[in-house]
């Protein structure tokens, strides 16, 4: 096996790990489902905008929230549980076991997103007008969100509290400025300005595409923008956790 | 230095902001040697472990293993290696084998070879009938041995083992000890044992390093090492009946220094035959009835003791 094929096998070995460790349990399911329909419940309320209207941003939401539920709690489980310091002096190099985070929360994200999906398109009177661009939304969406995870884990610290905080604070602001409920054109300046930056823009952007609507952006625009995001969440994080590294005693 | 070492330290120094746990520390380790790392706590035995698992980057310095650059070549170097951490833990939520399965497909290891393997250490380590229990359902001493699993199931040619007994039920430790031996003499595995526990050291180690303050203070074979310290040689008596003050039964004693026991004293001296025949000589004229009386060669313990009361600041 070279290098390559060892890396890309260490980083299936690490996801799986993660999905056996960490995924596959009762409350990760329901926090990333309940966070979303609440959501949804407290933008309804009081608007006539028909259920279809929300059903991309009920998607794109679900997809952010179970994405990047768990990734910024890998590393600081970890290290709390006396586990991280044999995975990394394994021979999995730091890229592999972040992209083996990144994968699982992925895959994680894609599969359980399907549940709101089909509610939506069951429950409502929403189409899968364009399935590529859905696709895409979910799938490289999926990798940028859980991206996001990995890097809000990667400050060096064995407290899951302190992380949460710091995803929370982080994640919850891109709700509001990223077109999930009202489409970009129709937020307030501010809004517009801050959107671009943040990467549930252009997948919101994309699934909206999938439902038939009219993007903001271009399909190709979104996805090379949620890809590039994901790509550097990921070299950030990688450089942060070398960091932490380097001062590890 | 030798052309051949399994692991080498070659001027490792590690600092943390103006503090150097680590200074120029410089060792080889032979292939098929069992080498012990002895030190006080602080004195920089677990970094210089981290360092040379490619767990942390030294100040300056390399690291090899096997040859080959521990932070040029990471992965290559990481390979040859199993490593037990010190204060490591088993993933809790997976299953005894699902952990050393786990560990096994990190190391690329194939389905028929970890299977095989998996099996066998689990067999020798007494953990096959809880094969299906979860990490967090053992022992201390339990999981401890599944550590040692784990770190053996990729065929290490070097093990690195941080206090792997510290903390340990007697059974426990007995066993790891005894299967470390028996890997290093029929697979000729390469060990490298951090531990504060002398006997340990001296029971199982070829050569010991004893680090102190981040320095490297002394490295030998635990014989040699003994043989420095001559004046460690000792007399221990015990007494059946009331303990007497030893200057009161043998004056002379006044000079040495003695380290007094429940039911006797030991006292330190580099010529302890004649002075066990004194002190024999003087309990029989006072009519006291010594229940044992040895001479001592020094230990590790009193090796240690010494190099690390020398360096004291």
């Amino acid at each position: 096996m070279n290098e390559f094929s060892f890396q890309l096998h260490a980083t299936w070995v690490v996801a799986k790990k993660n999905a056996m460790v960490y995924y596959l349990k009762p409350p990760v399911f329901t926090f990333g489902l309940i966070f979303p329909f609440f959501f949804y419940l407290a933008f309804a309320a009081g608007h006539r905008a028909p259920p279809e209207a929300l059903a991309p941003g009920i998607v794109a939401m679900a997809l952010f929230f179970t994405a990047s539920a768990v990734g910024p709690l890998v590393t600081p489980w970890e290290r709390q549980a006396r586990t991280y310091e044999r995975l990394v002096t394994s021979p999995a190099s730091l890229l592999a076991i972040l992209a083996g985070d990144v994968l699982a929360g992925a895959a994680f994200g894609s599969v359980l997103v399907l549940l709101p999906l089909a509610l939506v398109v069951l429950l409502t009177d929403a189409n899968i007008a364009a399935v590529l661009p859905l696709a895409a939304g979910i799938l490289i969406g999926a990798m940028a969100f859980a991206a996001l995870g990995v890097l809000l884990a990667a400050p060096a610290t064995e407290g899951p509290s302190q992380v949460m905080m710091l995803s929370n604070l982080v994640r919850l602001p891109l709700i509001f400025v990223s077109g999930v409920f009202v489409p970009l054109a129709e937020m307030p300046t501010w809004g517009q300005w801050l959107a671009p930056f943040s990467p549930l823009s252009y997948a919101a952007d994309l699934i909206r595409i999938g439902f038939g609507e009219p993007g903001h952006w271009s399909p190709v625009v979104d996805t090379l923008t949620l890809a590039g995001f994901a790509a550097a969440f990921v070299f950030v994080a990688l450089r942060l956790h070398e960091r932490t590294r380097r001062q590890a005693r | 230095m030798n052309a051949t070492a399994a692991i080498r330290a070659d001027g490792l120094t590690r600092a943390f902001g103006d503090r150097l746990a680590v200074d120029a520390v410089s060792f080889d380790v032979a292939p098929g040697e069992i080498f012990g790392f002895l030190g006080p706590n602080g004195a920089g035995k677990s970094t210089t472990a981290r360092m040379l698992t490619g767990f942390i980057p030294p100040t300056s310095g390399r690291a090899l293993v096997n040859g080959i650059d521990v932070a040029q070549r990471t992965s290559a170097a990481r390979r040859r290696i199993g490593v037990v951490p010190e204060e490591a833990n088993v993933y809790a939520d997976l299953s005894v084998w699902d952990n050393v399965m786990l560990m096994a497909e990190l190391y690329g290891v194939d389905y028929p070879t970890r299977n095989q393997r998996a099996r066998e250490l689990l067999d020798r380590f007494e953990l096959i009938p809880r094969c299906g229990q979860r990490g967090r359902e053992l022992s201390k001493g339990l999981r401890q041995r599944l550590m040692l699993c784990m770190a053996l199931v990729s065929g290490p040619e070097v093990l690195f083992l941080d206090e792997p007994t510290t903390g340990l039920d007697v059974a426990s430790a007995h066993l790891i000890r005894d299967i470390v031996t028996d890997l290093n003499r029929q697979q000729g595995t390469t060990v490298f044992l951090t531990t504060h526990n002398m006997d340990e050291a001296e029971q199982l180690c070829h050569r010991v390093a004893i680090i102190n303050q981040g320095r490297l203070a002394a490295i030998d074979t635990p014989a040699a090492l003994r043989a420095r310290v001559h004046a460690r040689r000792s007399v221990e008596v015990r007494f059946a009946e009331a303990l007497p003050r030893p200057a009161t039964l043998v004056p002379e004693l006044a000079e040495l220094e003695v380290a007094m026991l429940a039911d006797g004293f030991r006292a330190f001296t580099p010529e302890p035959g004649p002075l066990a025949q004194l002190i024999a000589r003087r309990a029989d004229e006072q009519h006291m009835h010594i229940e044992s009386i040895a001479t001592l060669a020094p230990t590790l313990e009193d090796v240690f003791l010494t190099i690390t009361a020398k360096q004291a600041p």
